[in-house]
């Protein structure tokens, strides 16, 4: 069975219909980039996966968790995916050993003796032991997103959403993050990242989706996708970013 | 009749006075126990207790504080409940003081980023944890300029307490005037009693704007 399962989801802001029945399955493990133009409904699919939105028609579920607007609900679905977003989005009065070990303590109830080691952990893994006492400000943006990514990580969940993580960064910031991302999907992570890094997609994904209108437009391996674009929307989209 | 001195004047003011801020004090922690509680009523997730929480907020700024002691006063009386004035009056500064408190507050909530939201959920945590761990810590500095001079309208509005007939810093002026037929002394020392109360938390919150302003401009 597949760890994430999206079955004719719609989205509707106000009149404007922004997902126009999203049918997706992810296995466990897979590693996918979601590219398109902006406004193709990229993210807010990312953001409908963990609840972030509300879905107006189709269903959602992952690992067995299914996505329903109650909060019990919605809390279960969370811990079994986690998310990572442009802006960092660190919790500013904290420090990043603090931002990591939170969740684990106030959501699992992890006690703090065994939370802290496991937020050291955590941020090794990002290459940011050292950084353990820094608060976010002091901080680059680079290592920031690597914060983030261990918050993410200490939940352990099944599956990650990144939502442009690197859109935010200063140029030579952008590979530091993209490397901890490489690790994590050869550790057998199962990602689903909204992208511009095209040449990362294409060396890292095993499936590239790219969305236009609404719709899942085109799908298959990064080789397919991007050597032999079938539709003329994918091949203008490509001219364009390459 | 026994003749008063200004000694006599200042003492009985300043024994007065007490009750002014005893009743500051607990109107302004009660009020703002109160206002923590609408504050989460007013930007929680249930619709029906937010408009419930906006109603409550609406009604006590739109009507005069004065209304709301008289309310309380012979409002409860009329039901049946003997209250004392300063029970009276201690209930109706607490709901005054925490009607504005958790409007100041809100706004405080609001001014924090929306992703601080969409991060802690997607973290699986639930709305209380959220704004105990993550919000209210970072509103919190937000809000104490503008609290510490909320603080200042509390101490005033114990003022009109006088009318229901609790005894504290203007009921006692209205007395003495009455005793001694000196009403500039009176109330001029009043004036300044109610000036020394206030000022130092007038400045204390400009201060405190200003080292929070320098904070945030550092970033």
């Amino acid at each position: 069975m597949s760890l994430i399962t999206v079955t004719d989801v719609r989205k509707r802001f106000g009149d404007n219909e922004v997902l126009k029945g999203i049918d997706l399955e992810i296995e466990a493990g897979e590693v996918i980039a979601i590219i398109g133009k902006s406004g193709s409904g990229k993210s807010t699919l990312l953001r409908c996966i963990n609840g972030l939105e509300t879905i107006n028609s189709g269903s959602i579920s992952v690992g067995g968790a299914q996505l329903l607007s109650d909060d019990l609900h919605l809390r279960a679905l969370r811990l079994k995916v986690g998310m990572i977003f442009q802006q960092f989005n660190l919790f500013p009065h904290l420090t990043a050993g603090r931002n990591v070990m939170l969740s684990p303590m106030i959501v699992k109830k992890t006690p703090e003796g065994e939370a802290e080691p496991l937020a050291r952990k955590m941020l090794e893994r990002v290459g940011l032991a050292q950084k353990f006492d820094a608060y976010p400000d002091q901080l680059s943006g680079g290592q920031q997103q690597r914060v983030a990514i261990a918050r993410a990580l200490a939940m352990q969940p099944s599956a990650l959403l990144c939502d442009e993580i690197t859109s935010a960064l200063d140029p030579e910031l952008v590979n530091e993050v993209l490397a901890v991302v490489g690790e994590l999907a050869a550790e057998g992570m199962t990602l689903l990242m909204v992208t511009h890094e095209m040449r990362f997609a294409r060396e890292v994904c095993d499936r590239v989706v790219f969305m236009h209108l609404g719709r899942v437009h085109e799908i298959g391996p990064p080789e397919e996708v991007f050597a032999h674009p079938k539709t003329p929307e994918l091949q203008q989209f490509l001219g364009m970013v390459q | 009749m026994s003749e008063f001195t200004l000694w006599d004047i200042l003492r009985n003011l300043l024994l007065a006075a007490r009750w002014t801020i005893v009743l500051s004090l607990a109107a302004f922690v009660c009020g703002g126990m109160w206002g923590l509680i609408v504050l989460m009523l007013r930007t929680g997730r249930s619709p029906w207790l937010r408009r419930c929480a906006m109603g409550y907020i609406e009604l006590f700024q739109g009507t005069p504080l004065l209304m709301q002691l008289f309310l309380a006063f012979f409002g409860l009386s009329l039901l049946g409940f003997n209250v004392p004035a300063w029970l009276a009056a201690g209930l109706a500064l607490t709901l005054w003081t925490g009607a504005f408190l958790a409007e100041i507050w809100r706004g405080c909530v609001e001014s924090i980023a929306k992703g601080q939201w969409e991060a802690s959920s997607s973290l699986a945590m639930g709305y209380l944890q959220q704004m105990r761990y993550v919000i209210l810590p970072q509103a919190l500095r937000v809000a104490i300029p503008p609290t510490v001079g909320f603080s200042v309208q509390v101490v005033k509005g114990t003022a009109l307490t006088s009318i229901i007939g609790f005894v504290e810093l203007s009921k006692a002026s209205t007395m003495l005037t009455n005793a001694t037929f000196a009403p500039f002394t009176v109330y001029g020392f009043v004036a300044l009693i109610y000036f020394v109360l206030c000022w130092p938390l007038s400045k204390t919150s400009q201060a405190l704007e200003r080292k929070f302003n320098v904070a945030h401009h550092g970033h």
